[in-house]
């Protein structure tokens, strides 16, 4: 069996039913199974084999969705990238997986030929929703989806991979995660059991797409034949929450950021979804005061406190009926699943001491894509039994009955919006803006997005502006990753080998 | 005295989204959240300018892309609202 195989199992049984809103449009799982089909031959006939690689660069659309099965459909792998990269960001990604084919729309396509440019191969760039001719070698996905292609018999198996989705590593390189069908399978089967999906349920679809907790919306939704109302972002959170009334939400699936936003507004009450049956948290740890107050709001949901990275989907979970108990608390290893608590060596730590979390199960990734060292690093076999495990880089404690509880991270990485951001990666950036001799970047506490990044910089030319340098970060980096704030420093201080200490500029303060 | 308001909101877009680069082409129609300008957090901070600066108070229900998702639409929210206040007022 394949990730596609869900989509075609949930036609068959409801054809009509509909798995996507997206805005006034709805499309049903025939219509998805169908659609999917024609595109998948599509891409066959543009030359996509078996194995090849396909960017998804789009927003929360339909398309995206109908991408990622016609992609499976075609054998090859997708790669959903988050469309806020800007143009090295996005060239890096390409250079580093080669797609045959990237499949974009309209307000991308500019940016995705302009970063395909100099590759050796550059991919076939398709755009859906384009209004009006597109530039010459530019096709548009509908006339791909409209052609009258044989349906593709069925290409490929259970342990081919299904997907490369890249996440920051903390060397600042992004790292391409390679999942194969079969830990996709095994990860949505265990997420829709501690969820208790089903068909009834209408989930919230506004984590991106192209994010590992915003995907399993969709996997498990379509595995569970249930409906998925697409979303793209929460800058209006009444709008989305007047929308998910509409549509009768059963299933919202937060990060803290989204949690803060929902408990500022002042006009939102548990009448506001009077369907929903659970929330759910990951990507970052939810403050315990961001946990009373859902609980508070919507006292008739499940609140599942959960934590995973994009290397195993998802790793644990907190059954509901703790989560008064045990705030702080992600949970235990989810369903089929295990992890385990170790030390430098990989040998488990005792009960109550902290140490770094190691996962287990056949959820887990294969590997990084052409990148055998830091597969090493992450992937490596248990001391006692030669299995291997997941070395997720957080550091966690068990309490005594074992539910564990997030410590801190091994490396420099921060989590900014529940999304990790290597200082290096921001630094680099930094260090190309004109004026600018050295830098460092740390994370600052922030009630809504978790952490910020303050910059400290040391600089070369004396009328250089803290606006200048966030301008030029602005113009290289998603906004999440742009520092807030920017403090100018005679010298930053470091070790005697010269190497900065983050620590101490963390220490010193950033702001003035 | 609409094209002050224009000029005050655009402004406070280039200064606070784009870091000062005034040679971006912001149209007043564009929109803030599909090209990206804005985001999430950033409506927040645009609702804060604009009631400090404008005086307005701005409910849940008025943060909807109808009103604030170009400048356009903020210019003719914030006369809505000024309008309201002063038939409440008088």
């Amino acid at each position: 069996m394949r990730v596609e195989d869900l989509l075609r199992e949930s036609a068959a049984e409801r054809p009509e039913k509909v798995a996507l809103v997206d805005g006034p449009a709805r499309m049903s799982y025939g219509d998805l199974d169908a659609d999917s089909d024609r595109l998948a031959a599509g891409l066959v006939a543009l030359g996509v084999e078996r194995g090849d690689r396909v960017v998804i660069l789009m927003d929360n659309i339909a398309e995206a969705a109908l991408s990622i099965f016609a992609v499976l459909k075609a054998g090859a792998v997708f790669c959903p990238v988050n469309p806020s990269l800007k143009g090295d960001g996005l060239g890096q990604l390409l250079a580093d997986c080669r797609p045959r084919a990237a499949l974009t729309q309209a307000k991308y396509a500019s940016g995705c030929a302009a970063a395909a440019e100099g590759l050796a191969e550059p991919p076939r760039i398709v755009v859906a929703r384009a209004q009006g001719p597109l530039v010459a070698g530019l096709l548009p996905l509908e006339t791909l989806v409209g052609s009258a292609a044989l349906r593709p018999t069925h290409i490929g198996a259970e342990a081919d991979l299904a997907m490369i989705i890249h996440t920051s590593g903390s060397t600042g390189q992004a790292k391409g995660v390679m999942m194969q069908h079969s830990a996709m399978l095994a990860v949505s089967a265990s997420i829709a059991s501690y969820l208790g999906n089903s068909a009834d349920d209408v989930v919230l679809g506004a984590l991106p797409l192209s994010f590992t907790y915003g995907l399993y919306q969709l996997i498990v939704s379509v595995r569970t034949g249930g409906t998925l109302v697409l979303v793209k972002g929460f800058a209006f959170p009444h709008a989305v929450m007047e929308e998910a009334r509409q549509e009768g939400v059963t299933g919202l699936p937060l990060v803290p950021t989204m949690a803060a936003m929902l408990l500022s507004m002042n006009d939102l009450s548990a009448t506001s979804l009077p369907a929903l049956r659970y929330i759910t948290n990951a990507a970052a740890p939810l403050p315990a005061a961001h946990i009373a107050g859902l609980r508070r709001l919507f006292p008739g949901a499940h609140l599942h406190s959960m934590y995973g990275l994009s290397e195993c989907a998802r790793a644990t979970s907190l059954p509901p009926e703790e989560i008064d108990r045990k705030p702080e608390s992600v949970g235990k290893a989810i369903p089929g699943t295990e992890v385990a608590i170790v030390d430098g060596e990989g040998l488990p730590v005792a009960r109550g001491d902290t140490g770094e979390l190691v996962v287990r199960g056949p959820h887990l990734m294969l590997g990084y894509w052409e990148n055998e060292a830091a597969t090493r690093e992450a992937l490596r076999p248990d001391p006692a039994t030669g299995e291997t495990q997941l070395h997720t880089g957080d550091l966690f404690r068990a309490d005594t009955e074992g539910f564990l509880h997030f410590v801190g991270r091994k490396d420099d990485i921060i989590k900014i919006r529940g999304e990790k951001v290597a200082p290096c990666r921001v630094e680099a950036v930094l260090h190309g803006c004109s004026g600018v001799r050295e830098a460092v970047v740390t994370g600052v506490p922030d009630a809504l997005l978790g952490n910020v990044l303050h910059a400290t910089v040391v600089a070369s030319d004396p009328d250089l502006s803290a606006r200048a340098v966030m301008r030029h970060c602005a113009q290289h980096l998603p906004d999440f990753m742009v520092p807030k704030a920017v403090a100018f420093r005679d010298a930053l201080p470091k070790t005697a080998s010269g190497k900065v200490v983050r620590r101490l500029v963390q220490a010193t303060g950033t702001v003035e | 005295m609409s094209d002050t308001v224009h000029q005050q909101v655009r402004d406070f877009i280039v200064e606070n989204f784009l870091f000062g680069d005034d040679k971006y082409p912001l149209e007043h129609s564009v929109s803030l959240i599909e090209s990206d300008l804005v985001d999430s957090t950033g409506i927040l901070e645009l609702v804060s300018y604009l009631e400090e600066h404008f005086g307005l108070t701005i409910a849940d229900a008025d943060i909807v892309p109808a009103n604030l998702d170009s400048i356009d639409n903020i210019a003719a929210f914030i006369a809505r609202k000024r309008d309201e206040g002063r038939r409440l007022a008088g």
